[in-house]
């Protein structure tokens, strides 16, 4: 690694710039479209304790020139959040590129929406929008030259505490199993409760319909006289 | 001052350097969505020529847990149709540099929405410091060890995943099971009293209206 930045401090503040260009060209990759009120919602199954970072660029349909234009200020796309139980965790808006990041606190189903809150409707009438959108989960969230840099950690060092990482995610998901099939063994022994009793109450139900309908209709036909 | 400034000169340039490579292809995506009835869902992602893909695929909960999926190339063509599958992996090299997409649609289905989980891997992993990629040397005992360790707990990580989502579609066929008990336990015992209370009124308005012909009763 060559000394380049070996000049002044405003070679180093210029190179920061550039830097901070090439991030704001944002995530790569998996893209889909969306409608204009549409919400995409994606659900993410996971232990506690996980942290999630996810990232997205949009880009609108430009009508008259047919093309997706590269980058559109005035775009605003709502983030929202929701933990296993309903609540909100996470719901912000961000502007037409962004990053949101939570930690999930239970382990189970999160449900992560976005939908476009643009400020531009009129241009954006029955267009569409392109999202793209990376959402990284537990181990691969980490950013190791980041660890690396910030830790002194050797090549071989950053390779263990890969290792480590993934450990120690497989483990989380190993408690999130036991605590799921504690669930779905609950769920079936539910199931098996209410099966029982449900048919011993519905026999009992039956044999005393049975007996009133005979005492019933006896009564009503020693009335008539024809018993 | 003397000692900071090459040092995040340095720092600088190895995430200029990562940027740049993350420029390139390696790269994929994993993610669960809901796709509601009769609705189709498409994906889409840059692929240059002669790298590897991947697609994973599998329906989580709903209806009959089948959807169809369909993968197309930039110019068109469908490499891969199939139609009401529960879960299919899919692999292909690309021949064409350009935009493949990937649609799944459950446009067969009137009135059940499906959570579909797929997998989207594209060319290899990226390592993780971006200088590890272009090696000289061999790697040390201790460094192949770690390779070998890495990969064998990515296999790990994906056989838990492929357990996780297995087990959601069980747990989901049991709730599901666990509610429909009671519904259909309430709707059976109302339905009881409602013919055995019928059955007395109609019997006993055969013998109200006219005269009896019969003295046998059914009961």
């Amino acid at each position: 690694m060559a000394g380049v930045g070996l000049g002044p401090l405003r070679t180093m503040g210029r190179q920061a710039l550039l830097l901070l260009a090439l991030c704001a060209t944002g995530a790569r990759g998996l893209y889909f479209h969306i409608g204009e009120t549409e919400k995409r919602c994606f659900i993410e199954e996971i232990p506690d304790e996980t942290m999630v970072i996810g990232n997205y660029r949009t880009q609108m349909w430009d009508k008259q020139k047919e093309v997706f234009l590269p980058s559109t200020p005035g775009l605003g796309m709502h983030v929202e959040v929701k933990d296993p139980d309903g609540k909100v965790v996470l719901s912000r808006q961000y502007g037409s590129e962004g990053r949101f990041t939570f930690t999930s606190h239970t382990p189970g189903d999160h449900q992560i929406c976005l939908h476009s809150n643009s400020t531009r409707m009129a241009l954006f009438a029955g267009g569409k929008l392109r999202v793209h959108l990376d959402i990284q989960v537990g181990e691969h969230a980490n950013n190791y030259p980041e660890i690396a840099a910030k830790d002194k950690l050797t090549e071989l060092q950053l390779r263990a505490r890969q290792l480590l990482d993934q450990v120690e995610q497989i483990q989380k998901e190993q408690d999130y199993q036991r605590y799921r099939e504690e669930r779905f063994r609950l769920t079936s022994e539910s199931t098996n409760q209410r099966v029982l009793w449900w048919s011993i109450a519905q026999t009992v139900i039956l044999i005393l319909t049975g007996i009133w309908q005979m005492r019933h209709l006896k009564s009503f036909f020693e009335a008539k006289k024809l018993v | 001052m003397g000692s900071a400034a090459p040092r995040s000169a340095s720092l600088l340039l190895l995430l200029l350097l990562l940027l740049l490579l993350r420029a390139e292809q390696p790269g994929g995506a994993e993610l669960t969505f809901e796709l509601p009835d009769n609705a189709k869902q498409c994906f889409h992602e840059e692929v240059e020529q002669g790298v590897k893909f991947s697609l994973d695929y599998q329906v989580i909960t709903g209806g009959h847990y089948d959807v169809d999926c369909y993968v197309e190339d930039p110019q068109g063509n469908t490499i891969y149709r199939e139609t009401k599958k529960q879960y299919d992996s899919f692999t292909y090299r690309a021949e064409v540099k350009g935009v493949y997409q990937f649609c799944f649609s459950n446009e067969f289905s009137t009135f059940s929405h499906k959570t579909v989980y797929f997998d989207f891997q594209v060319g290899d992993e990226p390592p993780i410091l971006p200088d590890m990629g272009n090696r000289v040397t061999a790697l040390t005992q201790m460094e192949s060890a770690c390779v070998t360790i890495h990969e064998a707990l990515k296999t790990v990580i994906d056989s838990q995943t492929h357990y996780r989502l297995r087990e959601a579609q069980d747990r989901a066929r049991a709730e599901d099971l666990n509610s429909r008990v009671s519904y259909w336990s309430i709707g059976e015992t109302i339905a009881l009293f409602v013919v055995s209370f019928s059955q007395v009124l109609l019997l006993k308005s055969f013998f109200t209206e006219k005269r009896p012909i019969s003295r046998a009763v059914h009961s």
